[in-house]
């Protein structure tokens, strides 16, 4: 199939950046979207141009590196799945595709499509962890923990930290990833002794990193390629509010 | 500073405390809709009831109930659009716009709260210097002696009247969004009742926008109470 491609290039973190527009000829439907990627840069490089830089690593949708908002969508229009999962066949021959990075201040570009999303690592080092010697994993069901219990807690640490949740929200929201990493260990016997420490430290690093309030519109549930819930958005404003009601008595 | 004044500053300043704040005094704004929009539908019942309820109002705990009332009000509408001006502000200031962009599944309301907010804040205004204030002096002069008939000019004035209209069907968009959103906010939801929420939220705003329209097209335009 043959398409254009509209691609976001920056030569570099204080450069400005522009849409420029690429023929994409001869992609086979069978091409992932980042193999698509790799035929155009192989023609550019053949060019002498420079490619167009994107990031990935493990193409099977489970590292949370690849990123790119495709068509105004992060990770495509396709539901619970990663750019590396997306495949040509879901688009048409003679389709212009949009190519831009994931769009937020607290996650600047460092070249062409390329985005630092080092402020998640900032807010998972300020609580999202247990202060516990980890040894080696205890025997199953040594701890008992409710069936529901251990599925929510489950589904949330299925979050792969890849900011889709901030790159669709229209405010550039870190409430999803946020809640998700929370709530996981929020969830279990594990996390309560650090529960209230962790959700006052990860909403505070949140808010410092810049990253916008949530408005309720659901859009990072929609894009999430692991369909994390916004219930864990609920449930980190409740022990948020129960958090500093007990931090202001106490 | 003690403990709880670092406290109280530290939730203003918090993205969620701020959502708070806008959940709280929105449920406020929502029972009080609720209790005026009943109070005005007594209109239709006639001169002697609406004026009877006028009276109770307003003699209610020796006139103090309509000012602990107002000052709630007041108090709760100055927090609610300090909050929501600054988070918008610190939303925009967040994101960087697509050159592409699109929108997955995100009302239209959700996304024009500021603007259906702000012409609520200017009717709100206008609303009361229209019948509370009484900046026109024959409207002052009938709302001493008749409410009722204070209620019948005011909105034979069709100005008055169509941007009361206007300004309602916003504060139904507004509805239809903030009354599910605040549970969210509360965290008072789940994915259970999410969905039963939404539904409940967007017949609330309904109900609200047709029950206080009905005041003003009945007078201008079915010459009640002529
Ligand atoms: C009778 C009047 C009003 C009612 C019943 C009302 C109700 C609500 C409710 C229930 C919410 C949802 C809270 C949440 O998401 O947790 C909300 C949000 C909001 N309100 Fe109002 N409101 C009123 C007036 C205003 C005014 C005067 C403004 C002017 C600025 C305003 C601006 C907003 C904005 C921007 C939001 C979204 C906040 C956010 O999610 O960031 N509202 N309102
Ligand atoms: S490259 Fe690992 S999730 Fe896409």
């Amino acid at each position: 199939m043959n398409l254009t491609l509209k691609v976001w290039r920056q030569a570099g973190p204080n450069a400005d950046g522009h849409i420029e527009t690429y023929p994409a000829k001869d992609i086979p439907a069978s091409a992932s979207f980042l193999e698509m990627l790799d035929i155009v840069n192989e023609g550019l490089i053949e060019q002498g141009e420079e490619p167009i830089h994107f990031d990935h690593d493990c193409r099977e949708g489970i590292c949370g590196m690849c990123s790119l908002t495709i068509n105004g969508v992060p990770h495509g229009d396709e539901r619970a799945i990663t750019t590396c999962q997306l495949h040509m066949r879901h688009f048409n021959d003679g389709d212009t595709i949009w190519i831009e990075p994931f769009r937020a201040n607290s996650f600047p570009v460092l070249k062409d499509l390329v985005v630092d999303r080092t402020a998640f690592d900032r807010i998972i080092a300020s609580g999202g962890y247990i202060d516990v010697r980890t040894g080696s994993a205890p025997d199953a069901n040594s701890v008992p923990i409710d069936k529901k219990d251990a599925d929510e807690a489950f589904e949330a640490a299925a979050c792969i930290g890849c900011g889709a949740c901030v790159a669709a929200c229209k405010n550039a929201s870190a409430m999803l990833f946020v809640s998700a990493k929370a709530a996981h260990l929020n969830k279990l016997p594990q996390g309560q002794p650090e529960k209230d420490k962790r959700v006052l430290a990860m909403v505070r690093t949140m808010d410092g990193e810049g990253f916008g309030n949530c408005t309720n519109q659901y859009e990072c549930e929609a894009a999430c390629p692991k369909e994390i819930s916004v219930d864990n958005i609920a449930k980190l404003n409740r022990d948020y509010l129960a958090a500093v009601a007990r931090e202001a008595t106490v | 500073m003690t403990t709880l004044t670092r406290s109280l500053c530290a939730f203003w300043n918090s993205s969620i405390g701020k959502k708070i704040v806008v959940a709280v005094t929105g449920l406020i704004f929502i029972a009080f809709l609720a209790g005026h929009l009943i109070g005005n539908l007594l209109v239709f019942v006639g001169q002697e009831a609406f004026n009877e309820y006028a009276h109770w109002l307003h003699h209610l705990g020796h006139g103090g109930a309509i000012w602990a009332a107002r000052i709630v009000l007041l108090g709760s509408l100055v927090l609610h659009v300090v909050a929501t001006v600054s988070l918008t502000r610190a939303n925009r200031a967040a994101r960087p716009s697509y050159a592409k962009e699109d929108t997955i599944q995100a009302s239209r309301s959700s996304r024009v709260m500021i603007w259906s907010g702000l012409t609520v804040l200017a009717f709100i205004i206008f609303h009361i210097l229209h019948y509370t204030v009484r900046v026109d002096s024959q409207l002052a002069e009938l709302g001493k002696e008749d409410p009722w008939k204070m209620v019948i000019v005011g909105f034979q004035n069709p100005a008055a009247s169509i941007f009361y209209v206007i300004a309602m069907v916003l504060l139904c968009s507004h509805l239809a969004h903030g009354f599910s959103s605040a549970f969210q906010t509360l965290g008072l939801n789940s994915s259970k009742t999410r969905p039963t929420l939404q539904l409940i939220g967007k017949a609330y705003a309904v109900l609200i926008c047709l029950g206080f329209i009905s005041i003003p097209i009945s007078i201008l335009f079915f010459g009640y109470g002529n």
